[in-house]
């Protein structure tokens, strides 16, 4: 499938909060961004790995940093534990300025750190960092045309489901695959 | 009344709010980020904001009317409503959860029911406040208008 330069790019916005959910989505789509949202980091996984929404390609996971469960830091680091995943770049969001906080995340992988709320000038701190994973994927993509097979990326959502997903996590998802 | 006039009221109304405190920059916000494929926006996310406060201050009575009283819940409640206060740009809300969040550090009772108290005050008076402030807009355009861009 061909993808102009200038084509829309998908993020995932994960936030416990509705408000703040309301609040990204509309800041995103105001940028022209295409929008996901979920209210959790599990859900944000198995957004991201479940085959339905395989023709769907985040291109940046903006996540609250604190969650009931799984914080944003967790799933940070999920994230970047996935060989599958680990390149989508991940922007965490926080009502509270905590440098030691920041320097945590920022030294796992976060690209970017945005104090809440979060304001529309904030959006253009985004695109750098769209710009650098689009060009990767163009590459990568082009290589993957040629030996892929929807067989392959089933399996490929299965094996990530094994690293990511905790045990019973798992037993709830894997019936749906069959 | 006409068009022009009810947007006069509708601009006065919410300049007094801003100017009182009832509301901060972040409200201009949320109004920058309404136009007309989403016009609605700014209600919407005030009504959920309503029922998200209303919700958690029901729970904080609760927990505070217990015989011990679990301050974790507490400061988990009052720092979500100190979010979404923050969000929505509803100034003196936020600013009171910021005092509640300190008592409720030291685990203060006391003065965690005074700012619970004070909370619900100021909670109810913006709440009011605003859905004026939307019935003034509903007034516009059923007259033909649509409120000004702030």
């Amino acid at each position: 499938m061909a993808v102009a330069a200038d084509s829309q790019f998908h993020v995932l916005a994960v936030d416990d909060s509705i408000i703040d959910r309301k609040l990204i989505e509309r800041l995103l789509k105001t940028s022209s961004f295409q929008v996901t949202t979920v209210d959790s980091g599990i859900k944000a996984l198995e957004f991201l790995v479940s085959p339905d929404q395989q023709e769907i390609e985040v291109n940046l996971i903006i996540t609250d940093y604190w969650m009931p469960g799984m914080t944003g830091y967790d799933l940070l680091k999920k994230i970047k534990e996935s060989s599958y995943l680990k390149d989508i770049p991940v922007v965490i969001m926080s009502s509270e300025n905590v440098p030691a906080r920041i320097n945590r995340c920022l030294e796992e992988g976060a690209e970017e750190f945005f104090l809440k709320p979060v304001q529309l000038a904030d959006m253009n701190r985004l695109r750098p960092h769209l710009m650098k994973t689009k060009s990767k994927e163009e590459k990568s993509s082009e290589e993957e045309d040629d030996a892929n097979s929807s067989a392959t990326s089933k399996r490929k959502a299965m094996d990530v489901e094994e690293i990511i997903l905790p045990e019973k996590t798992r037993q709830r998802f894997l019936p749906k695959l069959q | 009344m006409d068009v022009s006039q009810l947007q006069r009221s509708w601009v006065e109304f919410l300049t007094a709010l801003f100017n009182e405190g009832f509301l901060d920059s972040q409200f201009n916000q949320l109004l920058q980020l309404q136009d007309e494929s989403n016009p609605n926006f700014v209600a919407e996310v005030v009504t959920d904001f309503f029922h998200d406060s209303e919700r958690l201050l029901n729970e904080l009575t609760g927990v505070l009317d217990q015989q011990i009283v679990d301050f974790k819940k507490v400061d988990s409640h009052v720092h979500q409503l100190k979010g979404s206060s923050a969000s929505i740009g509803v100034e003196r809300v936020k600013n009171m959860c910021i005092a509640f969040k300190a008592f409720c550090e030291e685990s203060n009772r006391e003065g965690c029911l005074r700012c619970l108290h004070q909370v619900k005050q100021e909670y109810f008076l913006v709440k009011d406040k605003l859905q004026t402030l939307f019935m003034l807009e509903q007034q516009i355009v059923a007259a033909g208008g649509s409120p000004p861009l702030m």
